[in-house]
Formats: C-alpha cells, sequence, structure tokens
C-alpha cells in the first residue's frame, strides 16, 4: 500500500493482567495523516492498548515503533516527548486555571524567573488561532463549553508531542453541533500530517470521519481495514462478531399475545442524553433494547424510571398522563428498574439479604408502617428460594453473595414490589453462566405472569431468546422496531448498521 | 440464645466501661459509693451519669447523622444559641412553656438548614456544618448582646439541676430521649432507611427512598438533640455563655458514637451504644478529677482511647473479629 513509513506502529503486543489476558498478540500502524478510528465492546481491549502505547503499562510482549524506531515508552510523559499525545473523555485540564494556565502548565514562559504571562497569553492566543477558536485565554477554562475544553486539551497534546495524537471517546459529552467543531479540528490536523487515532461508541462519528478502522474483540486483532468500501454490516459484524446464521428457532418468545398498553412514553427525551421517542409497553411482553454501547440504552432506562427527569414529551400510565421526575414516583406506579451497574446503584451492601430485599416494599409502605421481621423473613425466605438466590443465610450481608446472585437479590427486591413493569439493564453483565441461563428463564416465567418487562443487552443472542418486541437505538435515537419474526441477531445487526436517513453528516 | 446473650456481653463497648470503672475503683475505692441527700442520689457514679447526660443527648442526635455518612460539627455551636436564647427569653419575663418551644424549636431550625446545605446543595457534611459552628457562636453572641446572660427562673435552673425520684433531671431527660428514639428507629423503618442511605445513597434512592428528605430530617433532629442538650447546659449554670456553652463537645459527641460502634464511613448504627460511648467518656473524665490526678491527664487519656478505638475499628481488626465473630454467629443461628 503506501510507501511511507507509519509513524506509530505497535506489532504482536499482549498483556495480562494475573492470569488475565487482555491484549493477545495486537497490533496496529498509524499513518501520517490518517484518522484511525479504535473500535471494540466494553472489554476488549481500547484502554488498555492506549495505555501501553502512551507508556501507562508496559506490554509482556511485542514492540512499538516510531518513524521505524523502536521505542519503549516508560511513563505518559516520555510519550508525549516520543510525539504521542491523548486526550481523554473527561478532559484532564484544570477548570479553575486560566485557559493560558492550562496550555502551558508545567512549561509557563519564564521572564527573571517567574512567569511571564504576557507572554504565555499571546502564544495561547495565537496557538488557539490555529484552531479558529478566538477565546479569552485569560479566563478561567471551566467557565466554557466541554467542547472548547477538548478543543484547549487537543491543542495542548499537539503542542506538546505533535506527531500521534489519541482521543478517546472525545464526543460523548458533546451535541451534534459541537462534534461536528471537533471534526473540523481533527481534520484540519490531519491535513497537517498527524496520526489521530480516534475511539468512540458512535459509527455515524466512524463513517463521518475515520480513514481507517482497527476493530479489537477479547483482546484478539478481529481485523484493520480502510474505510472506503467497509459496509456498515461487515463493520458491525467485525465488533460484535455474532455468526449471521442464528435463525429465529432459538427464540423461546415466539407468539406470546401482548395485552393491554401498559405505559406509553411518547416523544420522551432529555436533551444531549436521549433523543424523543415513542414507546409503548404492553402488558405481558418483553420489549428488548439493543445497540452498542453508549447508543442511549442505559440512558432510555434511566428516564423511564425518573432517575433522570425527560425534559421533552409524555408517559401516560393506564392511558393517564403520570410525571416520573424521581424514582419514587416510578415505584409508586408499580415500576422496577435493576440497574447495570449493580454496586453502585443496586445492592446497599453492608445490609442484609433479607433488608436487601424488603426494601423497596418497605419504602412504598413509608418508614411509619414497619413490615414485621416476621414478614420480613418470611419474604425474603420465599425469594431465596423461588428465585435460588445462594446465600449461606438471609441475615449475610448482600456484599459478600457472587455478582449473579446479587442480582438475584435485588431482582427479588422489585418482584417483593408486585410490580406491574420491570426495566432490567444488562441483567446478565457480570455473572456466571449458570445464572445466566437461570436469569433469562426467569425473564420468561415473569413475562408469562403478565408481567411488562424491558430488557437492555449487549448479548444479541439473549434477546433474541426472550423479546416479543426489539427495540433498535443508536447514537442515542431509537432507529428502529422489530417484531416476530424479525427478531433475529442479524437483522438487529442490520438495523444497528443502518444508514441514518437524512441526518445531515 | 444464650450463646447470643453472652455475645453481645462481650461488646467492646461494654468491656470498656468495665474497665474504666474498673480502674476508677481501684484509684478511688469510694467511686461507687452512693448516698441519698434532700431527697437525691449523690456520688461518683451519679455524677458520672449526670456530667454525662449532655454528651449523651448530642450523641443521640449525631449517631443518626453519622450513619447517613455525615457529621455535624454544629452540634456545640447549637447548644450556645438554644442557651443564649432560651436565657434572654426567661429574662424578658417569658413563661417556660415559649421558652423552651423557642430553644428547641431553634435547634430544629439550625438543623434543618445543615439538612438543606447537605441534602439539597450536596455540600460535604462537614464543611455545611463547619458553616453553622462558626457562625453559631456569632448568633450566640448576637442573642445575648455579648454579655453572660444570667437567669433565676426556677423553672429553668430545673432542667439543668433539679431531680426527680432521685435522679437528677439531665439523666432523666437523657434517659427518656435514648429510649424513644431507640424505638422510634427499630420499631419503625426509619433506622433501616438510614442505613440504607449511609450505605448507598444512590441504590437507596433507586429503590424508592426519599433520601433527601430523611437526610434533612437526620440533621433536624440533631439540631433538636444539641438544643435539649443546651438547655440543660444553660440551667446548670443558671446562665448564658455564649463564647464557652458546649465548646468542643462536638468532638466528644463524635467520640461517643464512634466509640459506641458506628463506623464514620455510616451504616450500622446503635444509639444505646453511642450513649454508653458518652458515659464511657464521663467516666474518664470523673475518675481522673475523683482520683487526684491532674486534670491535664484527661486529654491524653482520651487521646489513648480514640486511638484504641480507631484500632479496634480498622479493616484488619474487622477482617480478624469478622472471621471468629461469623463463625459463633453462624452456630447461634443453627441452633435458634
Amino acid at each position: 500500500m503506501h510507501q511511507t513509513l507509519p509513524v506509530l506502529s505497535a506489532e504482536a503486543i499482549s498483556k495480562s493482567f494475573l492470569a488475565h489476558r487482555v491484549l493477545d498478540d495486537v497490533g496496529i500502524a498509524l499513518m501520517p495523516g490518517e484518522v484511525h478510528a479504535l473500535l471494540g465492546e466494553n472489554g476488549a481491549g481500547k484502554s488498555t492498548l492506549i495505555k501501553i502505547l502512551t507508556g501507562a503499562y508496559k506490554p509482556d510482549a511485542g514492540i512499538i515503533r516510531i518513524e521505524g524506531v523502536e521505542v519503549t515508552p516508560h511513563d505518559t510523559k516520555h510519550a508525549q516527548q516520543l510525539g504521542i499525545g491523548t486526550v481523554y473523555q473527561e478532559v484532564n485540564l484544570l477548570p479553575n486555571m486560566t485557559v493560558a494556565e492550562n496550555l502551558f502548565i508545567g512549561r509557563q514562559p519564564l521572564r527573571f524567573g517567574f512567569v511571564d504571562r504576557r507572554r504565555m497569553e499571546r502564544a495561547a492566543r495565537e496557538m488557539l488561532a490555529r484552531y479558529d477558536l478566538a477565546i479569552d485565554v485569560s479566563a478561567e477554562l471551566g467557565a466554557y463549553s466541554v467542547a472548547v475544553q477538548q478543543i484547549v486539551a487537543i491543542a495542548r497534546a499537539v503542542d506538546i508531542s505533535g506527531k500521534v495524537l489519541i482521543l478517546d471517546e472525545p464526543t460523548a459529552s458533546l451535541d451534534r453541533h459541537e462534534v461536528q467543531i471537533l471534526f473540523e479540528v481533527i481534520r484540519g490536523l490531519r491535513a497537517r500530517g498527524m496520526a489521530i487515532v480516534f475511539i468512540t461508541h458512535f459509527l455515524d462519528q466512524v463513517f463521518d470521519l475515520a480513514d481507517r478502522v482497527t476493530v479489537l474483540r477479547n483482546g484478539r486483532l478481529v481485523g484493520s481495514k480502510p474505510l472506503a468500501g467497509l459496509g456498515r454490516m461487515e463493520l458491525v459484524t467485525m465488533m460484535l462478531g455474532k455468526a449471521l446464521e442464528h435463525e429465529s428457532s432459538m427464540r423461546i418468545a415466539t407468539d406470546r399475545p401482548a395485552g393491554d398498553v401498559l405505559a406509553s412514553f411518547k416523544g420522551y427525551g432529555l436533551r444531549r442524553k436521549v433523543g424523543e421517542f415513542d414507546l409503548d409497553i404492553h402488558k405481558g411482553e418483553v420489549v428488548g433494547v439493543a445497540g452498542l454501547l453508549g447508543s442511549g440504552r442505559t440512558e432510555m432506562a434511566r428516564l423511564m424510571f425518573g432517575i433522570d427527569r425527560a425534559d421533552q414529551g409524555q408517559a401516560l400510565v393506564d392511558g393517564k398522563p403520570v410525571n416520573i421526575g424521581q424514582a419514587r414516583d416510578a415505584v409508586a406506579l408499580g415500576f422496577g428498574f435493576c440497574p447495570e451497574d449493580r454496586k453502585t446503584d443496586g445492592i446497599v451492601g453492608d445490609l442484609t439479604v433479607r433488608e436487601n430485599i424488603m426494601l423497596a416494599l418497605q419504602a412504598r409502605r413509608g418508614w411509619a408502617k414497619p413490615l414485621s421481621l416476621r414478614e420480613q423473613r418470611a419474604l425474603a425466605d420465599k425469594f431465596v428460594k423461588a428465585l435460588d438466590i445462594r446465600a449461606a443465610s438471609i441475615e449475610m450481608p448482600v456484599k459478600l453473595l457472587s455478582g449473579g446472585n446479587q442480582q438475584k437479590v435485588i431482582l427479588a427486591r422489585w418482584l417483593a414490589t408486585e410490580p406491574r413493569f420491570l426495566i432490567l439493564d444488562e441483567p446478565t453483565r457480570g455473572i456466571d453462566v449458570g445464572a445466566h441461563a437461570e436469569i433469562i428463564r426467569m425473564i420468561n416465567r415473569l413475562c408469562e405472569e403478565g408481567l411488562a418487562l424491558c430488557v437492555i443487552s449487549s448479548e444479541l443472542d439473549e434477546i433474541v431468546a426472550y423479546s416479543s418486541r426489539v427495540v433498535v437505538l443508536r447514537d442515542r435515537q431509537m432507529v428502529g422496531q422489530l417484531r416476530g419474526a424479525e427478531i433475529t441477531p442479524a437483522r438487529i445487526m442490520e438495523t444497528i448498521a443502518a444508514e441514518p436517513e437524512g441526518i445531515p453528516s | 440464645m444464650n450463646a447470643s446473650v453472652l455475645a453481645s456481653l462481650a461488646k467492646p463497648q461494654y468491656v470498656a466501661l468495665g474497665l474504666v470503672l474498673l480502674i476508677n475503683w481501684l484509684l478511688f475505692p469510694n467511686f461507687f459509693d452512693i448516698r441519698i441527700q434532700d431527697g437525691r442520689l449523690f456520688g461518683s457514679i451519679i455524677d458520672v451519669f449526670n456530667r454525662g447526660a449532655p454528651v449523651a443527648i448530642l450523641a443521640v442526635g449525631m449517631t443518626a447523622v453519622i450513619a447517613t455518612k455525615g457529621v455535624d460539627l454544629s452540634v456545640g455551636a447549637v447548644m450556645a444559641v438554644a442557651g443564649a436564647a432560651a436565657a434572654t427569653l426567661v429574662q424578658a419575663g417569658h413563661p417556660l412553656g415559649v421558652v423552651l418551644a423557642a430553644a428547641l424549636g431553634i435547634g430544629l431550625l439550625c438543623g434543618l438548614w445543615n439538612g438543606f446545605l447537605v441534602a439539597v446543595l450536596d455540600l460535604q457534611p462537614i464543611i455545611a456544618t463547619l458553616i453553622l459552628m462558626v457562625a453559631g457562636r456569632g448568633i450566640a453572641q448576637l442573642i445575648t448582646e455579648g454579655f453572660i446572660v444570667t437567669f433565676t427562673d426556677p423553672a429553668l435552673i430545673f432542667v439543668g439541676t433539679g431531680s426527680v425520684l432521685g435522679l437528677p433531671m439531665p439523666v432523666i431527660i437523657a434517659l427518656v430521649l435514648t429510649v424513644a428514639a431507640t424505638l422510634v428507629m427499630r420499631r419503625t423503618a426509619l433506622g433501616l432507611f438510614i442505613e440504607a442511605i449511609g450505605v448507598n445513597r444512590s441504590a437507596s434512592s433507586y429503590a424508592g427512598l426519599r433520601s433527601k428528605l430523611l437526610l434533612i430530617g437526620v440533621y433536624a433532629f440533631c439540631g433538636l438533640c444539641a438544643s435539649i442538650a443546651g438547655l440543660i447546659a444553660a440551667a446548670d449554670i443558671r446562665g448564658a455563655d455564649a463564647n464557652n456553652a458546649g465548646l468542643w463537645l462536638e468532638l466528644d459527641a463524635i467520640l461517643a458514637v464512634v466509640v459506641g460502634g458506628t463506623s464514620l464511613l455510616g451504616g450500622r448504627f446503635s444509639i444505646p451504644l453511642s450513649v454508653l460511648g458518652a458515659i464511657i467518656i464521663q467516666a474518664m473524665n470523673t475518675g481522673i478529677l475523683v482520683s487526684g490526678f491532674p486534670p491535664e491527664f484527661n486529654l491524653i487519656v482520651k487521646a489513648g482511647v480514640i486511638i484504641l478505638i480507631l484500632v479496634v475499628q480498622s479493616p484488619l481488626a474487622t477482617r480478624l473479629w469478622g472471621f471468629f465473630s461469623s463463625e459463633s454467629r453462624n452456630k447461634a443461628e443453627k441452633r435458634s
């Protein structure tokens, strides 16, 4: 292909943490004047690879070359000197210092041993002018939008390093307009011959900006291809890695009659989190929610449960308009939510299994009407038996249970409230295979009992197995609904990968 | 059943109190002597309870706050504010009912303010309550106009120095408050809710708890307790000293709670054990006084006890302790 030498290349990189191999013989080559998208789901090894390139980790094996010369970055500072600069999603600048100070921190121009503020600010203005950014460099950085802060961070990284720029999910907290501004900046840098690594979860942005894409999965290199001529479907398949021949035979949710409408969300949305969506939830159906990471799945669930308050649209339950402004409102309506992050949002670690199970029910009854200890024990015993929760005792702290059992405890907490609508966010993440299958069986059983469920999952097989209907999200927008025979992993992937219609890029 | 009774007797707080009392008795053999004079009990041990009552009352409120993973540094200052308000109003000739209601109402308001800062504005509790810790003394000084306001109203003085059935009033107030608070916490779901938000506020909100309202309520309760302690302190000296009333008592209250086994990380709490902690601290103070040692020892000994308690509560000790006690608890549960 190119005769030119890669600016940065890594070959046969391997890295293990304890016995767990997170990178296995992975390589990447960055050409000058190229935007190189690095893709992969969570745990694919993207961040480990980046950390190795920037010297934060040492690889167990493999070679890193800069312009053909072998190097070993000792730490991030050394990597910067070698020409590799990084900008993280959470801008790691100091919001309470001025723009100019941020650009020159640690290397301020000095005059008689003191910082030459005037010279520093002039240089800062010149530096930012190259990015068409005319802002007051003596103002605090925190006063500016995240997009401006990103550009300042990029300007700093380019100024220090100058050869390779690594952008780790730079667009995660930007709106569409800000993304375009950022992309202009990146294109400008590409024109100046820099190699740019661009990590994102937004496929549209990859097709919009990148020249080449490298996909990792489970710590292995799936492939590295030029984007020209690469189909969306092909890319999604590379990322998710599911064989496409799965057919509807594996479905266990076929011909499940949908009941009356329980809840409906009309034009529901929250700026910067989830674009407006329309969704009807029927009694006795499982609505699967599919989409890549960062596509707005969790945000949608949080909105429906009132963790975040919608700023547009309307929610109706039993045909009546309702206000779901906090979790409490949702609980009062008979909703339940098993969050994705069990540890921080789910379990109350130091409390016992019994207390964790009765918590939501007690919260709904109010503090003044306590469940007696006997009622609590009966409740806990019932669910420990029904869900097969493996705990030495219902009086042991829930934090000592395994992940799958903790998940069941949270499920039990909601089932104890006899909910009408249950939202499960990644119910099978991080739990072992046995518990995995049990949870899926449980979803089906609950549905047969007339409960409405909304299940978010990254596992397409799973979604296909239990969903009566599948909602697909892409880039924080609901982009499709699949029903009946349409529900196959292939169709879901096609919908995720479909060209966005009518959105200017 | 027997095993669990034995296990609860082996709590470090009981052992500590026993040790402190034993040392007091060895240093001062008359420590446990009680005599009746003018229809009320006197003696060193009664004195421990009487002197320890204000801190015990503070500790009741502080326990709830610390259980939510918070802390209230303002209770000493709130004592001064409540005392100042009571003294000024009683001097102005208001009836006792108005005086008490005003003093307690002010304490409640102070607590609501702290709760607002912590729950609604999301300030860190240590900073949020530091504001009132500083400002409270200023408010108290404004109320007393910079003087020490003395009063002679017998009804108000009775709150601090009177006795009922031979027991000093402060002891009775502390006892009633402790029992009432414990019952409300444990006979309703309030205690569990407080523990839940202390362990994991986010998860508690997800489960449908009103964590903001709960937090505000807990701080308000703590303020109320502080104003009760302030009334006792003022009635005891028959005057309100804006500068010195309740000075540093917030630290004693926090210490009492920690000695009582409630972790500063929030979660599980026990009001009776916190009150016991307050008594342990006072027993040390009194012991050093009556044994004839110079009172300077007091602070050093207290520091020693803090270190000991912190070591006992450290993760390493907890792990070792948990290993042994979970063994015995499992056995006990199987038996019952």
